[in-house]
């Protein structure tokens, strides 16, 4: 039995309405308990801002597209090199970092929790080696089913129930949590090198349309119960002019589920462009913001682009094709057959650019003007936007109007007349922030039930202490230190163990991967269909019997039950 | 008893077929399907081949040791090494070739795989310019035309035609074998320039002159390009030119007949350009023929763990890379190694013999099933259970896909290389750690 007592925390606990309270925390044995014995392990947090662990909801850390990032990139890992510090490996990598750099720098972070945002299912057993070594944090991978054939036929079939049944097949098979659709229809057409511009446009091939596959989906999501709801990036990503289609996928799904949203769209920033062309792109933010305000039913993610060097990475094969064409850069594409696409380049935000300094504004004022801090999470779809690393400024800028004034001087000087940010006042505060990193995203990815991103009776021990007292501090004016509190915290605890210590990770410890395993009746089995059994002996290049992935890769797996109902 | 074991994964080679079914009697395999004759070569052949236990070099001869005193061996020489390489890696699973990236870590040593003999030219080129690829599946589904280029397949990878290109089952088509045409670029006839619907002849050397015509001729420039390119005639030139442009679906697959002749990684390059260029007309691919069955894990494993594909160099405590140096082939020949670990590979049959000279100067420890050249280079020779026979884990086929190899074989008695260097990583980490 392991016991610690957390004294004196300044406790902000939104999803258990502890609202900035100094009170003391007690764990056994991982959780969060009533009391504890005088024998406890005791921290003195001195009021110092307590966190349930963070939670990033849309991240690429591990998988093949991810690695590849890494594979190709020297000059990525020689710009992020550590050596070996006590229990520490050595790492590499800045924009991609090895996955103990990435787990490492989440945890000096406060972060306990992430989900990788796209797995194909064919390669899952990569994610999962991955996520093995990624061992400060717990992991969960949404898989991509945007090109999936079987899915595909059942949304061509308008059978809901069907499309059911071949997502939780394929969920228990590579243990993967949430559904994840790219470009839906696009990535499949791009295996003959076109694209979807339209959610009403015939996929190739095939007689179904986006919307279509995006409403089939979210009714088998609901179906079945899964935890989280569909997770979807948008067609038309990064195209001038796209806010249309956001606005238009926003109408798709009603409200279908009471304790949770019912479609989670991601990245946004990247899709609340207005105008025709590079030259003439402003910020469409307001209209985007407008519509998520009408919609209890809708969360969205920042994707905050941030200035500096990065790698773009999505399942987006199509999307990252045309951002060759525009920078000449390295490209890497990588089809997955009868799933899904994937790309890769690298890219360089410039402050000096009038596109760029457009994208910048678009993910701050999204989250200003989004009013429900729930449904608006922070992220920068890392590595696309920026590395996560810039998390912290991110926080910064929201939370002070001077900062962002002062940034705004530095940016392109055309930037005002694009977007409306330097009118926006609204200063987000530490209950906003925790929010918007930890308490909504255990709400949106349904991990509230699994002990995740709060800290009331039961609860998974999982939490943050950062060097700054909220009632000491003007955030509005001290903006640096509120940013530099956030890199780094005083202690990282994950299941009552102090994992990271003023950012030096001090105990090597082992994670765990959650998935989804809902129940399927017999009437929703798909080793009952001889299409679907075909798909294997005839099209894809791996039998059946070796596409499950066993066991073994998920020995520390926790499995979330779900009924059909 | 005999006994039938479906959906087998062949250890082989890097098309890693999944589809082998394997008869069994009394615990020795008997019979296999599906595979091809180098696979089922490995299969048949592998019980009369194997070392019965660990062998120690003694004077002129051989010693039987235990595997107790063998893993002393090795703990005690790579802990006092100054500079000791570990290389191969290829036919481990990647749970073995992660303990061997962290082994090499704590003992500041150099891990490389047998990448840098192959397609390390591939990777370089990659890393200057980038990899528009995808799994065997989607070539298989959509492709109506397939370059083979400085490869031959009929007899490297026998059965690549069949599962993945030319003869392979395909969504899109009706009868897919009519309905592609294959080109196939190498300096001689092979059995797979027989099969090719275009067969262009290359003079040796003449690969990179030969890309860069079809990249003057698809960017409009036919008029710069000479009357013969290295052999090739300007008329045939044009003529694939216009055959991938109005692909629906192309994909080139390359082979060591391209990275290891003159030129080297500029080649892959340059093919690689070419394919982005043909990418602004219609869909293209390109996909290097990896060799054996988890070459590519490797450059995967040691990817994610220390940042570089191969050739990662620990002796600074950071990881380092820069193939040309810290490939272990340029260690050797520079003579600076003073300790070998070799895993699952044949390093005397393929590297230069400066290298196998150097090798068999230093202490150098063989984990490997059976007997192989290296064994003559050698100190100390270590056989354990074979993965995809007699132990399981997960291999990455060419593509990339992850697949685990089965174990149908019990009670062969051979501890696995994992279970091996596990005890070594822990022991020599204890010492350090109580040191």
């Amino acid at each position: 039995m392991h016991e610690l007592l957390i004294r004196n925390a300044y406790v902000i606990d939104p999803i258990n309405g502890i609202l900035g309270e100094i009170m003391d925390i007690p764990i056994r044995d991982g959780r969060v308990v009533d009391k504890v014995s005088e024998k406890s392990d005791l921290i003195d947090a001195l009021g110092y801002l307590t966190l349930p662990g963070g939670i990033d909801s849309h991240t690429h850390v591990c998988g093949t597209k991810v690695n590849f990032g890494r594979y190709m990139s020297p000059e990525d890992m020689r710009a992020g090199r550590t050596s070996r510090r006590g229990v520490m490996y050595p790492t590499s990598g800045y924009t991609v970092p090895t996955t103990f750099g990435n787990s490492y720098r989440y945890s000096r972070m406060g972060y306990t929790t992430l989900l990788e945002g796209a797995m194909a299912p064919l390669e899952a057993r990569h994610t999962h080696e991955e996520f093995a070594a990624t061992p400060m944090q717990d992991m969960l991978a949404n898989t991509l089913f945007d090109g999936n054939w079987s899915l595909f036929e059942a949304v061509g079939d308008n059978d809901v129930k069907q499309a059911a049944a071949v997502i939780g097949w394929t969920l228990k098979a590579v243990k993967g949590f949430g559904i994840k659709l790219t470009n839906p229809g696009g990535t499949e057409a791009w295996g003959f090198g076109d694209d979807i511009s339209g959610l009403d446009e015939t996929v190739p091939n095939w007689d179904i349309t986006p919307k279509q596959i995006i409403d089939t989906t979210i009714r088998a999501c609901e179906l079945l119960h899964l935890p989280h709801s569909v997770h979807l990036h948008c067609n038309n990503l990064g195209m001038p002019g796209n806010y249309k289609t956001t606005l238009d996928t926003m109408e798709i799904p009603s409200d279908m589920n009471r304790d949770r949203q019912t479609l989670y769209l991601t990245h946004v920033q990247f899709h609340s462009y207005g105008g025709h062309t590079w030259g003439d792109i402003r910020s469409e933010a307001d209209k985007i913001a407008a519509s998520v305000n009408n919609k209890p039913h809708i969360v969205i993610d920042m994707g905050q682009v941030m200035f500096g060097r990065t790698m773009t990475m999505t399942a987006d094969g199509p999307m990252e094709f045309r951002l060759y064409t525009l920078h000449h850069n390295k490209w890497s594409n990588h089809d997955v057959e009868l799933e899904t696409g994937s790309g890769i380049i690298p890219v360089y935000y410039n402050r000096q650019s009038l596109v760029n300094s457009v994208m910048w504004a678009i993910g701050l004022e999204l989250a200003l003007m989004v009013k429900n801090p729930w449904q608006c999470l922070l992220t920068t779809d890392n590595p696309n936007g920026a590395p996560f690393v810039k998390y912290p400024e991110i926080i910064g800028l929201l939370m002070s109007n001077r900062y962002r004034n002062k940034e705004l001087e530095s940016v392109h000087r055309h930037i005002n007349k694009r977007t409306i940010l330097s009118s926006l006042e609204r200063e987000l505060s530490f209950e906003d922030i925790a929010i918007m990193t930890r308490s909504g995203q255990t709400k949106a990815l349904g991990l509230i039930n699994e002990g995740k991103g709060h800290l009331g009776e039961d609860a998974r021990a999982d939490i943050a202490i950062f060097p700054v007292k909220p009632d000491d501090i003007d955030p509005s004016k001290q903006y640096e230190e509120v940013i530099g509190a956030f890199q780094q915290t005083l202690y990282t605890i994950k299941d009552g163990i102090v994992v990271s210590r003023n950012g030096e990770v001090v105990t090597g410890i082992l994670n765990r991967t959650f998935w989804s395993k809902p129940d399927l009746p017999d009437d929703m089995d798909v080793m009952q269909s001889s299409r679907f059994i075909e798909k294997f002996s005839r099209f894809y290049s791996v039998d059946l019997e070796n596409y499950a992935v066993q066991d073994e890769y998920v020995e520390r797996g926790v499995a979330i039950d779900s009924k059909v109902v | 008893m005999s006994d039938k074991v479906r959906h087998v994964v062949c250890p082989y080679c890097g098309c890693l077929c999944d589809d082998i079914l394997v008869e069994l009697d009394e615990g020795k395999i008997t019979g296999v399907e599906n595979a091809c004759t180098l696979g089922a070569h490995k299969f048949l052949s592998d019980s009369e081949n194997r070392l019965k236990g660990p062998i120690m070099r003694d004077g002129s001869g051989w010693k039987d040791i235990s595997y107790e005193d063998a893993i002393d061996y090795v703990v005690d020489l790579l802990s006092k090494a100054d500079r000791p390489i570990l290389y191969g890696w290829s036919g481990c699973a990647t749970e073995t070739q992660a303990i061997g990236a962290h082994l090499a870590e704590l003992i500041g040593g150099v891990i490389d795989s047998t990448t840098s003999v192959c397609h390390g030219p591939s990777i370089l080129a990659i890393q200057e310019v980038g990899h528009p690829g995808c799994t065997l599946g989607q070539v298989k589904n959509r492709a109506d035309t397939i370059i083979y280029w400085g490869s031959n397949p009929i007899e490297a990878h026998p059965r690549h035609l069949s599962r993945y290109t030319n003869y392979a089952d395909a969504y899109f088509f009706h009868n897919a074998f009519r309905e592609r045409q294959v080109i196939v670029v190498d300096t001689r006839k092979t059995p797979s320039t027989e099969i090719a619907t275009e067969f262009v002849l290359v003079k040796p050397g003449g690969d990179y002159h030969v890309l860069s015509a079809l990249r003057a001729i698809l960017r409009g420039r036919a008029d710069v390009v000479p009357d013969i390119v290295a052999g090739v005639a300007k008329p045939q030139l044009i003529r694939i030119v216009e055959i991938c442009k109005k692909t629906n679906f192309g994909a080139m697959f390359f082979g060591v007949g391209i990275t290891m002749t003159g030129g080297k990684y500029k080649n892959i390059r340059n093919a690689i350009e070419f394919v982005d260029e043909l990418n602004r007309y219609t869909k293209w691919t390109i996909s290097p023929m990896r060799g054996h069955s988890n070459v590519y894990g490797s450059n995967e494993v040691f990817t994610w763990i220390s940042g570089y594909p191969y050739a990662v160099d620990y002796s600074r405590g950071i990881a380092f890379y820069n193939p040309g140096e810290t490939t272990v082939v340029d260690i050797l020949a520079r003579g600076e190694a003073d300790a070998a670990l070799i895993m699952a590979s044949d390093p005397g049959a393929h590297f230069p013999r400066i290298c196998s000279e150097n090798l068999a100067k230093i202490p150098t420890i063989l984990f490997d099933p059976y007997p192989s050249v290296t064994t003559h280079l050698c100190t100390l020779q270590i056989p354990s259970a074979v993965n995809g026979i007699d132990a399981a884990g997960t291999a990455y086929r060419m593509d990339g896909i992850p697949i685990r190899t089965h174990k149908f074989l019990d009670n062969t008695g051979y501890p696995t290389d994992t279970t091996l260097l596990k005890q070594i990583y822990d022991r020599i980490r204890e010492a350090k750690e109580n040191a």
